[in-house]
């Protein structure tokens, strides 16, 4: 009964998807507030609808009903229940169901929180949430059922991908949704916006909450991915620059643009036309992202099953949301008009900057990822782009948008004097040369580009540190004026200055762990020591044990440095018992400095074992980096001038937009 | 130059590029999995592979494939491939003819599993040569079994076809090739 | 998306028969591949880094553990041994697998596009930023606020000195 409710369900939300997604249109054009207050209910009722489904496909694999086709292919009873309940989007049509969700769950958001927008404005995005929601239901019902029935169920299911059974991957697809969705809202607002013919300083307020929560999100769901790599895939590597990391990095970058243009929009009233592009791009670099991945366009470590149906099927709406939305920028667009002007050498122009390096890196990963297909269809033979390639592009662009961070940070609005901002920068600069110098003591020389780098990302720390120090007048004032204005500080400058920090440390992460990463291996007899980096590595011996679902060997490894005692390190070797596949669960000590990293492999039959061991300087650091950013976004999110449609002086905010007209 | 031009720019980049994943889905037979060889209309590689013992057959090295100026076929094959036993009854069928050469490559195999691999179900290959570590296998560019090669009788490799032959491949492709090889001589 | 579900039934079968070359529980190096010379190993990591396992979907054979990628970490060894330099060893695998195995796209006609493209669009978006000046700079000089407009500035601007605005 209960896949039929939910078969109902899903049912159900597409028709008040429809509904949504016409109605309030219609009554925005003709300026019928009944019709145009339609879309909130349809939203709520879409959501609520939305959620049933959901529940239903939660329940059957809680309860390990067979009968569901997606429950037996993805599913066993003697699954622990945490990856009973993750095994639900750790499927093509399960995560479709969780994708069309979190699409109705901020269709709803924006109704909810919505209640300060202009009633055209706000029924407008509604229905083009609606209209995306109305796509992909369709897809889901018609190509990618969860709810599909099996005359003949068997007796237990084909278990979930053991690779995938695992608390960091568990939570990752649902955060990288939340990111990929969550830009649908700023496309809305894009289209609404065209469709009004009207972007101001209040519009961009509206849109950077949403883009700033799907942004945190994907930052979040990228790094969790990242990190389950690391530990999980057992090479010590955290990016590869495979097809489907990059199809998720891609909106990442692109969504960075546009909430730093959003600024510009908010605070200057310029740069309308392109934050517009960006938010619709962001969001078609989301579609795409999904598409690759279900299409089995490209090959890839991680991909879905392939189905070139629904390859067809995905393709198709695409070509109507971003074909659309981009026929309409070039209709509309050109009469939006131009706004407030600023010399180069300005925050504005910073961000701009910043815009076109992002811009530029993320059509890099772009071509990198699409141009093996491109050849292919030329005839040109087939290539595979992989790290080389990114490391000779990618990088270079990154370089200069990380060594100009601070400095755009210190500019001021419309013009600027450059060689004042860099007088103010010149501690920074000072202990970043110190810094460097101490980086290549530490590391006894090591490569030059590595120690540079290194001093980039401490010029980039420092120079944010600097600009949070002058605002709070560090040193210039007494401390507790100093604390007052630090705590009077806008969640949003902390924001600001939290994620560029957190940047720098994870670039430093980066930087570190690739040019210092330590690797050996050996085969070890228990009671056999190998050295590596001036660790000892003991191996103890193995044992096996039996997991719910698994049976595993497990190693024993006692580390020590000059004979003292430092950690004990279990690697396990797992068998599972279903899909009758091997994992490696990597054993990590972490520590500020740096993770050391033991794999266990295969006997020889001699009694020794295949041991792989790696010395990961600095690695932690990306990972407290990157959870800096997703805490900065936090942050920023909690500011009150940005709380969602709740200003915090409705005179204020009217009094903005007017001016911002009529400096327009 | 029109400034609308510019704001067409995206839209007209998009279509360009969704025209591209048209085709990487429509276009029949696209598997970005198989990979072309490389080696087409190259010499094949030099190599020779000694016999696999307890059978009637020689075997198998770069001169063979230009000694008796017919066209050879040259398969791919192990004992544990089990798609190359869903295509051995068309090597059965090809090893009968004797105008062109049926030569085998016997890929990671044990011998003893080889030899009653061919036992069992028949050998039709006129040569067989053991690649016991798959060096041969490489140069050949070879990465999944099975494959089959066309070589000409003057030992250039005309065309490789990855994963097992059907009815269809064999009536469609690989005869035709054969018969075309043929007349041009 | 980060999520690894393999096709499924009879496609996966299929795949499996087809490519499973004795598939082991074997991963990545073995100990007994390393070379003595630990110069010449140093370099067969960073070359097996950059050649992509034909078999697999998108690794390099230095991290795989497919047989066959386990039998070209062993043939780039012995040409390092017989004394090839790294770009030989490379070219030794283009010759017989294709530039499809070099993760590092070499550079020629088929891929200047390629090399050359994050360059093209970063000059493109400058151009483009540069006529975005031009063009605001001749567009309008600024025109002097009105005594209104003035009068909102000034209540805007201490609103927001108020508040410690600024981002």
């Amino acid at each position: 009964m209960i896949a039929e409710l939910g078969q109902f369900a899903i049912i159900m939300a597409l028709l008040a998807a429809v509904v949504q997604a016409t109605l309030p249109l219609i009554g925005a054009e003709r300026l019928d507030s009944r019709l145009m207050n339609s879309g909130g209910q349809a939203a709520l009722i879409q959501m609520l609808f939305a959620v049933l489904a959901f529940g239903c496909l939660t329940q059957a694999y809680i309860v390990s009903d067979f009968t569901l086709l997606n429950v037996a292919e993805n599913s066993h009873s003697s699954k622990p229940m945490l990856y009973k309940i993750t095994g639900v989007w750790g499927n093509h049509e399960g995560s479709m169901l969780l994708w069309v969700l979190i699409l109705a769950v901020f269709g709803a958001a924006v109704a909810a929180f919505g209640r300060n927008l202009p009633a055209t404005l706000k029924a407008r995005v509604l229905a083009i949430q609606a209209m995306i929601g109305v796509g992909f239901l369709t897809f889901l019902i018609f190509t990618s059922n969860p709810f599909t029935r099996l005359v003949t169920p068997p007796l237990n299911g084909n278990d979930l991908n053991p690779l995938l059974q695992d608390p960091g991957l568990a939570f990752h697809p649902p955060m990288l949704y939340i990111g990929y969705v969550g830009f649908s809202v700023a496309f809305s607002f894009a289209i609404a916006a065209l469709i009004e013919g009207k972007v101001d300083a209040a519009w961009a307020r509206w849109v950077r909450p949403w883009t700033l929560t799907a942004w945190t999100f994907l930052t979040g769901g990228i790094v969790l991915g990242s990190w389950w790599a690391y530990y999980e895939l057992g090479w010590g590597g955290w990016w590869f620059w495979d097809p489907v990391e990059n199809v998720s990095f891609m909106p990442w970058l692109m969504g960075t643009a546009l909430l730093h243009s959003a600024i510009v929009v908010e605070k200057r009233n310029s740069l309308k036309v392109w934050t517009i592009l960006l938010a619709i791009l962001t969001f078609s670099l989301s579609l795409i992202g999904t598409f690759i991945v279900r299409s089995g366009l490209l090959t890839s470590v991680h991909a879905f099953a392939v189905n070139p149906e629904r390859g067809i099927f995905i393709l198709f709406l695409l070509a109507i949301a971003i074909g659309g939305s981009l026929t309409l920028f070039a209709l509309r667009a050109p009469a939006l008009k131009a706004g407030g002007i600023f010399s180069p050498i300005s925050r504005e122009g910073g961000l701009l900057l910043n815009n076109l390096l992002l811009s530029t890196a993320c059509a890099t990963v772009f071509l990198g990822t699409l141009y093996p297909l491109f050849l292919e269809a030329i005839g040109g033979g087939r290539v595979s782009i992989g790290p080389p390639f990114y490391t000779n592009t990618f990088v270079p662009v990154m370089i200069p948008l990380l060594l100009l961070v601070c400095v755009g940070a210190h500019l001021p609005w419309k013009r600027a004097d450059l060689l004042g901002v860099l007088g103010r920068l010149k501690f920074a600069g000072l202990a970043t040369i110190i810094a460097a110098l101490v980086a290549w003591y530490i590391a006894d020389g090591g490569p030059l580009l590595a120690i540079l780098g290194l001093g980039l990302a401490s010029w980039m720390l420092l120079g944010t540190v600097s600009e949070w120090a002058d605002r709070i007048k560090l040193f210039r004032a007494p401390l507790s004026t100093s604390w007052q204005r630090a705590i009077n500080l806008p969640g949003s400058v902390w924001g600001m200055t939290l994620a560029h920090g957190g940047l720098a440390i994870a670039v430093a992460g980066m930087i570190a762990t690739t040019a210092w990463k330590v690797e050996d291996v050996a085969v070890l007899k228990p009671g056999e020591t190998l050295s590596v980096f001036g660790t000892d590595y003991r191996f103890e011996g193995v044992r096996e044990i039996i997991g719910p679902n698994y049976a595993a060997v497990e190693g024993t490894f006692v580390l020590s440095q000059n004979g003292e005692y430092m950690a004990t390190l279990k690697p396990e070797k797992r068998l599972y018992n279903v899909q009758k596949m091997p994992t490696t669960e990597a054993a990590i000590h972490s520590t500020f400095v740096g993770d050391y990293y033991a794999v266990i492999g295969d006997p020889d039959g001699a009694g020794g074992w295949t041991v792989r061991i790696y010395r990961e300087p600095l690695v932690t650091w990306i990972w407290f980096g990157c959870g800096l950013m997703v805490f900065a976004g936090l942050i920023s999110l909690a500011d009150r001038r940005l709380r969602v449609g709740a200003p915090s002086d409705k005179k204020r905010t009217q009094l903005t937009s007017k001016t911002a007209e009529a400096s327009s | 130059m029109n400034r609308k031009v510019l704001f067409l720019l995206p839209l007209l980049v998009t279509i360009t590029i969704f025209g591209y994943f048209f085709w990487a889905l429509t276009s029949p037979g696209r598997d970005p999995k198989k990979l072309p060889s490389v080696l087409i209309d190259k010499p094949a590689p030099a190599f020779d592979l000694v016999e696999l013992e307890g059978l009637n057959v020689p075997g198998f090295a770069r001169q063979d494939l230009t000694d008796n100026g017919k066209v050879s076929v040259v398969n791919i094959f192990a004992s544990w491939c089990i798609p190359c036993l869903a295509e051995h009854p068309y090597m059965l069928t090809l090893g009968a003819r004797d105008d062109i050469n049926l030569f085998a490559i016997n890929y990671r195999d044990k011998p003893e599993d080889a030899l009653k691999w061919l036992n069992k179900h028949g050998n039709p290959y006129h040569r067989i040569g053991r690649d016991p570590n798959s060096r041969a296998g490489i140069d050949w560019g070879v990465y999944g079994v099975p494959e089959t090669f066309i070589v000409d009788s003057a030992g250039t490799i005309r065309y490789k076809h990855v994963g097992p032959l059907n009815t269809g491949d064999l009536e469609n492709i690989i005869l035709p090739i054969i018969e075309n090889l043929q007349e041009q001589q | 998306m980060r999520v690894t579900i393999h096709a499924t039934g009879l496609g996966l079968l299929f795949l499996a028969l087809m490519f499973l070359i004795g598939s082991s529980l074997a991963f990545a190096v073995e100990p007994d591949e390393v070379l003595d010379d630990p110069v010449l190993e140093a370099r067969a990591r960073e070359i097996s880094r950059e050649v992509r396992c034909p078999v697999c979907q998108n690794e390099p054979i230095d991290s795989s553990n497919a047989e066959l990628a386990r039998e070209l970490r062993l043939v780039v060894r012995e040409r390092l041994v017989a004394g090839d330099s790294d770009q030989q060893v490379k070219n030794y695998l283009a010759d017989r697998y294709g530039d499809f195995v070099l993760f590092r796209p070499p550079v020629k006609a088929t891929t200047y596009l390629l090399w050359a493209g994050p360059g093209l669009i970063f000059l493109f978006g400058g151009v483009g930023i540069f006529f975005f000046y031009r063009g605001s700079r001749r567009q309008k000089a600024p025109v002097p606020l009105s005594s209104d407009e003035q009068k909102k500035l000034n209540q805007l601007l201490t609103d927001k000195n108020s508040k410690g605005d600024s981002a």
